[in-house]
């Protein structure tokens, strides 16, 4: 009798198949997963005259998204992601004002490897801290970078920026216009990309080895996995995503100041992601839009109300809705269907 | 004197001030954060505070400059007594994220109430006249007030040192930052000692805003803009630690002092650079338990 037929092998083959089936069952692309590419399609058709508005949405989409990656899925609590938005930032700005780089879609992928590069650099030292510590690496890895950008302003524009740099139209057919529809689908298309890689990374082993690692650090340890290779390279690819959000923000304003290395960029960036739910792709879509388009509204209103607004939202998001607004929304249709099977 | 020595001088002079000032502001973080893990991002809020209600006490009922210092501390520290019992206390075995999170919003909050009561422009204080000049040494003049702050630093760190070291409270919450578990199995009501620790952290740290207001003038981003600071001497002088963060406030003053008369477009890089530094080879600071 081969090894292989005995009942538990048997047993164990059915459990693997079983597994992986319901890990297929998980990745498939959902019906209700084409809702976010659809309003932001239909945006272009509603709101014509506000898409430069829109592509800064999608901008900060693709930003949380990055964060959503290592926070979200890695449970790495940073404070300084935004020095990998500014790194692609001025190296697009840079890449435009002082060699005269200006085609877009290879300023994205510089953008993306300078990122991802010192994402790497940094990682490798930072990552083997954890608390505390991380908090403070993070942050004054951030602040040093700004802080040496404006050491050599002569070279960086310091906190005055690059401002008016011009870029080649896309592919050498469409030119930007003022009302700024080609940025949008251009920012639309970079983001829709950025979005199945980083779904794919998601549902991969690799991206189940990194929700381990947030749930049990020790325990993935224990079963072998090279946990801070894996949180190194989650790293380095959630700074080369960055990068390209902000090289798509150099692009799309024409100008880069320091003021994109800011603490308060980073903070929002977290707001916005906590807001609308870490660890489920979708938040950072919810979240960036929702908060983008308050602040667009409230702020013109008021700007100290609105200052207040989002930090008692932030209060009473972290007393009693821990899981943000996706979350929320799961809960209600969680109680609703549960009202309906009491009813019927 | 030779020149290098006056310019040797100065920076210790005004580095010494600039660490007594993030001393008595950082401290009572870093104890709080020693004996609870709690990560207080609504520390510069609670200084922040403190400068304004020295601001409206000396400028609205014309109060004098030190006994305002001294209601603004005890205001402070009982309001936040307020928010330990009604906030803090439902996070303490939160993540890390939660904590931020939560201390980031009461920033915020804080942050708008003073630009919407006092405007986004910043404020002076009137200081008495013993405080205005400066005091000649022979070789340099000092300004009085830099003086002052370093007098009342020293007083502090012999005061807490004396109350930390030497005192029943003082051996209760360094049982208590050394292990927490045992420290309540044996009786000690930490939980209690928490609020008294973070009340006279949170009026500290509102005497350090008053004593601010001279050096740097006060408006509400203080809050946010000198948060970071404080959180570094913490995390540079390790968790809980007295000895750690007096030394850390130590280097981090002079030391961002000479970045700044030494390579003055520098601006805050020496300080960070140090920090990353420290913290590469001792994660947990100078003091720190691994």
């Amino acid at each position: 009798m081969a090894v292989s037929d005995t009942p538990a092998t048997i047993d164990r083959t059915q459990a693997r198949e079983r597994a992986a089936e319901f890990l297929q069952r998980r990745h498939r692309f959902q019906p209700a997963e084409a809702l976010p590419w659809l309003i932001a399609i239909a945006a272009y058709f509603i709101f014509p005259d506000r898409m430069t508005f829109g592509s800064q949405v999608l901008i900060m989409i693709m930003f949380a998204l990055s964060l959503d990656l290592i926070l979200g899925y890695a449970g790495i609590v940073t404070l300084g992601h935004a020095a990998f938005f500014g790194i692609g930032a001025y190296t697009v700005g840079l890449g435009a004002a002082r060699l005269g780089w200006t085609e877009p879609i290879s300023g994205l992928f510089a953008a993306a490897i300078v990122s991802a590069f010192v994402g790497f650099i940094t990682g490798w030292f930072l990552l083997r801290y954890r608390g505390l510590t991380l908090l403070m690496l993070t942050l004054a890895t951030a602040i040093m970078l700004q802080e040496a950008g404006n050491l050599r302003s002569d070279f960086t524009g310091g906190y005055d920026g690059l401002p008016g740099l011009a870029f080649q139209p896309l592919l050498g057919l469409f030119d930007y216009d003022l009302y700024g529809r080609a940025n949008y689908i251009y920012a639309l298309l970079a983001l829709a990309v950025v979005f199945y890689f980083v779904r794919r990374i998601v549902y991969s082993p690799f991206g189940q080895a990194l929700t381990g690692i947030r749930e049990n650090v020790r325990r993935m340890h224990a079963v072998g996995s090279p946990v801070h290779r894996r949180l190194v390279t989650v790293y380095t690819i959630a700074a080369g995503i960055a990068g390209i959000a902000g090289g798509l923000f150099t692009q799309t304003n024409a100008y880069v100041t320091l003021t994109v290395f800011d603490f308060n960029y980073s903070a929002t960036v977290m707001v916005m992601l906590i807001l609308g739910g870490t660890g489920r792709l979708y938040g950072a879509f919810l979240g960036a839009t929702v908060y983008m388009v308050l602040e667009d509204k409230l702020s013109k209103l008021s700007p100290t109300f609105w200052q207040f607004g989002i930090g008692l939202l932030l209060v009473l998001a972290v007393l009693f809705a821990r899981r943000g607004l996706l979350g929320l929304l799961e809960d209600a249709s969680k109680y609703w269907s549960k009202n309906k099977k009491v009813k019927p | 004197m030779p020149h290098f020595a006056i310019i040797a001088v100065s920076i210790l002079f005004d580095g010494l001030a600039y660490a007594m000032f993030l001393f008595i502001t950082s401290v009572g973080l870093s104890v709080t954060m020693g004996l609870m893990g709690f990560v207080n991002l609504a520390h510069g809020a609670f200084a922040m505070a403190g400068g304004y209600v020295v601001v409206t006490l000396t400028r609205n009922f014309g109060i004098g400059f030190i006994p305002s210092l001294a209601i603004a501390a005890v205001v402070v520290g009982a309001v936040s007594v307020v928010f330990e019992r009604g906030l803090y206390r439902r996070l303490y075995k939160a993540t890390d994220l939660e904590q931020v999170l939560l201390t980031i919003g009461l920033a915020f909050m804080a942050i708008a109430t003073a630009t919407y009561f006092y405007g986004p422009i910043p404020k002076s204080v009137p200081l008495p006249l013993w405080l205005q000049g400066d005091i000649n040494l022979g070789f340099r003049s000092f300004p009085s007030y830099r003086a002052f702050l370093i007098a009342v630093g020293a007083v502090l760190i012999s005061v807490l040192w004396y109350a930390f070291e030497r005192t029943n409270i003082g051996a209760k919450i360094r049982a208590a930052v050394d292990n927490r578990r045992m420290a309540e199995s044996v009786g000690i009501n930490v939980d209690l000692l928490f609020t008294l620790t973070f009340a006279v952290g949170s009026g500290l740290a509102a005497l350090g805003g008053g004593l601010a207001i001279q050096l740097f003038g006060l408006s509400p981003n203080f809050a946010v803009l000198y948060l970071v600071l404080f959180l570094v001497v913490v995390a540079v002088g390790g968790l809980g630690s007295l000895k750690g963060t007096l030394l850390a406030a130590l280097v981090l003053g002079v030391f961002d002092t000479a970045g700044k008369y030494l390579l003055a477009d520098a601006g805050g890089f020496f300080i960070y650079a140090v920090t990353v530094v420290v913290l590469l080879i001792k994660p947990a600071g100078f003091y720190g338990r691994e």
